[in-house]
């Protein structure tokens, strides 16, 4: 099997080692990722902030990206995956090859941990990694996606991981994309209370889906000086497997 | 208590709503207040949904009855007039607020009322009654508990269905202790029984009850009221007139559909399986009627609530029952509290309501207050899709649509055609990713970029901003140069 890899830009920005793992597990895992080097940016954060009209040409560019092959697309991005899955389709009048284009993509582009349980039926990948975690459902994977187990079936099947409860899991962490600088002073009351919860939790790490909520997340315990990590799921189940 | 406070802050606004500045200094005690608050009525909602065999049926329904109504609002809306005037109530068309609030104190005028009562009805804050009536000279008083305390305070609500849910007892103890000269106790059961007392002689010597309407029943004309302290059925019995000011929104077919919209209402907002009062007023008193006032006047208002009806992407803003619940659930909304969103009507609703009720010149700022975490779409119980409207106003606050004209100013719009074109351009956007790791030196500490100048210090005075780093373009070539055995 093959698979079309969207980095996404906040991944390939900020996380390159999340996208490296993931390369290396999807090839654990018997699937040979592709990488279309064209790909930029979703048009998320554009989409997102009003400006449609410029969404849409990035969505056109996505789409004559990922379009040139049948292949799946696999994301490590939750929130993407959703724009993709749920706003390109709207972007476009029905009737018009991008809109054909644009709902042919939505049928294949998968995030990552919907991928590995239910298009590759993985839920053990043999990650070993012994320590107390806790995990922040990712909005955009949470309700966008529908994705609420996949990520904890996944987790609790890694060797030695315990899992602990998050009090206030599925609630934001503050993050919005845009709105974390429209409005940073609600963003960072939202914030605190994640952080707040994740130190009450005794994890030594939280887990999450998205670069975007990472880079919040990883912020705002580097800010009071936690040694609890933010760390991608994908980085979680590469652990202890020997990825070379 | 200033009483010129109580009228200024019921006057119909007219600055742009400045939510931005206002969470910039949230009074320390509205966030804890509100999240003990509204943690509780969360709680309690999960366990009354637990009750029922199928939620998720039960608000498909209503969110199918709330939507046939609004595509056929036309003809429930004659039907509810016919039987309103059938029942011997009288119907008044109100096109904007104005209007509503001379309808109401014509009413006044004729039957020479002093004295009014009121039930909460988030219409008659909309219109900004209160402020007319006693511009009028017409003594007015909130009757729920909650709504009495915030007039006493001389603010509007801070929440749909608990409005003063922004306090603790002890600023009501100091409240109370202010209008009556008492050492007010902060016992919430004897502050309670100060208010009783208080209220009952203005039930007694009403000759006004105001109420809003939670449902108009158009198959009988029926004017429906959910309360939880008596008050309602006190100020629609009490006083000899009674005007009821309900948008039109509020209409529902027939007693079934209002059954299912009556399943979800009180359990969604909190956790009530049902309110301790239902009140269902057909007109006004009959000749064999004990109690009751002698004229039933229902004053349907439109302001606004046409034109969001014509404009698909907003319609569905209109399904709203007031339930509360998407501010229950809202992290923004338990940070900040009603007042930030500059209105009467607050939280995610608020931030789709008012920008399409007020314009978007107005309320620019409100369609942005929001993470687009999609908690509210989650426990809205007739499925308003509040992120959805919430991404449809962005787009008419910074391109304009066939509604309003863009809020935005050109600079910012060149500078999102620009970012577009940095993003959209794979070898711009490559050539980013190689300089960004570079240019960041500067201000790079130990991984991390703790300080930067404007407009990013916008994210760097919350949280550190992790480095630039894009090598993976790098590492993929280099592992295929390896995987195919050519030589780097």
């Amino acid at each position: 099997m093959k698979a079309q890899l969207f980095i996404t830009c906040l991944a390939e920005q900020f996380f390159p080692g999340v996208l490296e793992k993931m390369v290396a597990l999807l090839e654990k895992l018997g699937v040979e990722p592709v990488f279309p080097t064209e790909q930029t940016c979703c048009g998320q954060p554009l989409y997102n902030s009003g400006f449609q009209e410029q969404a849409r040409q990035l969505a056109i560019k996505w789409l004559d990206t990922f379009s040139q092959s049948d292949l799946p697309v696999v994301s490590p991005s939750g929130s993407c995956v959703d724009m993709v899955r749920h706003h390109y389709p709207a972007l476009f009048p029905p009737g018009t090859s991008e809109h054909s284009r644009a709902v042919d993509l939505a049928g294949r582009t998968y995030e990552f941990s919907e991928f590995l349980v239910h298009q590759l039926g993985q839920i053990d990948v043999g990650a070993v990694f012994p320590h107390r975690v806790t995990y922040h459902a990712s909005c955009h994977l949470l309700r966008g996606l529908g994705v609420r187990q996949e990520p904890l079936q996944l987790l609790q099947a890694v060797h030695g991981l315990e899992l602990l409860p998050l009090d206030g899991t599925e609630t934001c962490c503050g993050f919005g994309g845009v709105f974390s600088v429209v409005y940073p002073e609600v963003s960072r009351a939202m914030l605190q209370d994640k952080v707040n919860h994740i130190l009450e939790s005794g994890a030594e790490a939280v887990v999450a889906s998205d670069a975007g909520c990472l880079m919040n997340i990883a912020g705002g315990l580097h800010r009071v000086g936690s040694p609890v990590r933010a760390m991608h799921l994908i980085e979680v189940l590469a652990s202890g497997i020997n990825l070379d | 208590m200033q009483k010129s406070q109580l009228q200024s802050s019921q006057k119909k606004i007219s600055q742009p709503i400045e939510f931005g500045a206002y969470s910039e200094h949230v009074p320390g005690q509205i966030p804890s207040a509100l999240k003990y608050a509204t943690g509780r009525f969360m709680e309690q909602r999960a366990a009354s949904l637990d009750e029922l065999p199928d939620w998720e049926a039960l608000r498909q329904a209503g969110s199918a009855i709330r939507l046939h109504t609004l595509e056929n609002l036309d003809f429930y809306l004659e039907k509810l007039e016919q039987q309103v005037i059938a029942a011997g109530g009288q119907v008044h068309w109100a096109k904007d607020a104005a209007d509503a609030c001379e309808i109401v104190l014509e009413l006044a005028r004729q039957h020479a009322v002093k004295r009014a009562v009121k039930v909460k009805s988030m219409a008659t804050e909309e219109i900004g009654l209160n402020h007319a009536l006693q511009e009028a000279g017409i003594e007015v008083v909130e009757t729920d508990l909650g709504e009495y305390i915030i007039q006493l305070m001389g603010t509007g609500p801070s929440h749909i269905v608990a409005p003063a849910v922004h306090l603790k007892k002890e600023q009501i103890a100091e409240v109370f202790s202010q209008e009556f000269g008492i050492e007010a106790p902060t016992d919430p059961v004897q502050l309670t029984a100060i208010a009783r007392q208080a209220l009952r002689e203005k039930f007694l010597a009403a000759d006004l009850g105001i109420s809003g309407a939670n449902f108009l029943v158009a198959e009988t004309g029926t004017l429906v009221i959910v309360t939880n302290e008596g008050n309602g059925r006190m100020c629609t019995t009490l006083p000899d007139v009674h005007v009821a000011v309900a948008g039109i929104d509020k209409v529902v077919p027939d007693w079934e559909s209002l059954s299912v919209l009556l399943k979800l209402l009180p359990r969604s907002g909190a956790g009530q399986k049902i309110t301790v009062y239902t009140s269902f007023i057909t007109g006004p008193r009959r000749a064999k009627d004990e109690h009751g006032p002698s004229e039933f006047h229902l004053v349907l208002l439109d302001n606004g609530r046409s034109r969001i009806l014509q404009d698909p992407g907003g319609r569905e803003t209109l399904k709203c029952i007031r339930c509360g619940s998407c501010l229950n659930i809202c992290p923004v909304y338990r940070n900040v509290g009603g007042y930030a969103y500059g209105w009467f009507i607050s939280g995610p609703i608020g931030a789709i309501f008012t920008p399409q009720i007020l314009g978007v010149q107005q309320a620019s700022e409100l369609p942005f207050a929001s993470s687009l975490c999609g908690a509210c779409d989650e426990v809205c119980p007739v499925k308003v899709p509040i992120t959805k409207i919430l991404l449809h106003l962005r787009r008419r606050v910074v391109e304009g649509d066939g509604y309003e004209l863009a809020v935005v100013a050109p600079p910012l719009r060149a500078a999102a055609a620009l970012g577009r074109q940095a993003l959209g351009t794979a070898w711009l956007y490559r050539l980013g990713g190689r300089l960004l790791p570079w240019l960041q030196i500067p201000w790079l500490r130990a991984g991390w970029l703790s300080k930067l100048p404007p407009p990013l210090n916008r994210w760097t005075k919350v949280r550190p901003l992790p480095a630039f780093q894009a090598r993976f373009r790098k590492w993929w070539k280099r592992r295929q140069q390896v995987s195919t055995g050519d030589q780097p």
